[in-house]
């Protein structure tokens, strides 16, 4: 007869349970959020982070043992970002017609993104490493990794600021562009993926097909634009 | 399924040699994305092939970025004593981003006429 610490020592030395796990909070989350409506705030990423932080807490689980898991889910962030192609390719038509807005877009948003966090955080005092982590953060995490990198700054911290700027965008951009009254969805989907990256580009799709296409295109060209605009404007801040 | 999946990871593992050898600023999945972007454009069976699969792993995109979100409240004491600035230079300039985005491409999409139909 086995007793429960026997059964928990056994499954937590696998993959199963934490891999388990995440997909039970995320279903959870999920199903919380639609059954409220989807409001911004009942972020279904948000909710199942918070969830599994709550259990990783009090099972005393090292993050390393859940990724052993969670890496598998995590994996298929880069098929995922090869998927975007297909919405894409849907919108070719409608792409064509907004060459001019997309680059105006992303170019504008990109070059806010990184010149007023790095104005605003210099301003309060932030140290020229903390700087140029903080630089990339609207761009999807392994290219904020690199560029902060090559800058300097730290990759674990520029990890941490991406899922942040990703969560604080997915939570404020439909409040915001409402009040805006932005009601093309093309300038809502593409302004989110190039702020909020991936996590914005979730949203997105979790609003409007139109609005999910365009983030992807944001994301995409936002992170090439970042990696050649960022050196730069951290001198100015030098 | 396999096949399109093999396809999908294929274009990946493309992008991923290409940003290495060129030491290109691009991220391998995003070459990838361009890549089979113009696959599915020049041949049209690319495209009904890749489209079940990929829109599956795509419906449920918020759920891929969960086990980064963790890794996050394990190191949110990185962010120390300047979590405050930190955090205010995120929410701020997320939002100045947002708009200043949405707004050039809505000015833009009048200036030159597009219109979503």
């Amino acid at each position: 007869m086995h007793d429960f610490a026997d059964i928990w020592s056994y499954l937590a030395q696998g993959p199963l349970l934490w891999l388990t796990l995440t997909l039970i909070a995320y279903v959870l989350a999920d199903a919380a959020a639609e059954a409220l409506g989807r409001p911004p705030l009942a972020n279904t990423v948000l909710m199942s982070v918070v969830l599994l932080g709550l259990m990783l807490w009090a099972t005393g689980t090292p993050y390393a043992t859940y990724f052993e898991g969670a890496q598998f889910v995590h994996f298929l962030l880069g098929p995922a970002t090869v998927s975007l192609a297909i919405p894409l390719h849907a919108q070719g038509a409608r792409l064509k017609r907004a060459v001019l807005p997309v680059i105006a877009g992303v170019g504008t948003g990109s070059l806010v993104a990184v010149a007023s966090a790095l104005a605003i955080a210099k301003a309060m005092g932030v140290d020229m490493t903390t700087l140029a982590t903080l630089a990339p953060k609207s761009t999807t995490a392994p290219v904020a990794i690199g560029i902060a990198q090559s800058l300097g700054g730290s990759p674990t911290l520029a990890a941490v600021l991406v899922i942040l700027t990703g969560i604080t965008g997915a939570l404020m951009a439909t409040p915001l562009l409402n009040a805006l009254r932005l009601k093309d969805w093309r300038a809502r989907g593409l302004a989110v993926g190039t702020a909020a990256h991936g996590i914005g580009t979730a949203r997105a799709f979790q609003v409007h097909p139109t609005a999910g296409a365009f983030a992807g295109i944001g994301m995409g060209l936002n992170a090439i634009l970042t990696a050649l605009l960022a050196p730069a404007v951290l001198r100015l801040f030098l | 399924m396999i096949r399109a999946l093999a396809l999908i990871l294929l274009c990946q593992l493309a992008g991923e040699v290409a940003t290495r050898a060129g030491g290109l600023p691009v991220p391998g999945p995003v070459l990838g994305m361009a890549l089979l972007w113009g696959l599915m454009s020049a041949f049209a069976p690319v495209a009904a092939l890749v489209k079940p699969v990929g829109e599956g792993i795509l419906r449920h995109l918020s759920l891929l970025f969960v086990p980064a979100g963790v890794g996050v409240v394990g190191h949110i004491d990185q962010l120390g004593t300047q979590a405050l600035a930190l955090g205010l230079a995120i929410v701020i300039s997320t939002a100045l981003a947002i708009a200043a985005g949405a707004l050039a491409f809505t000015l833009v999409a009048r200036l030159t006429g597009s219109r979503d139909a």
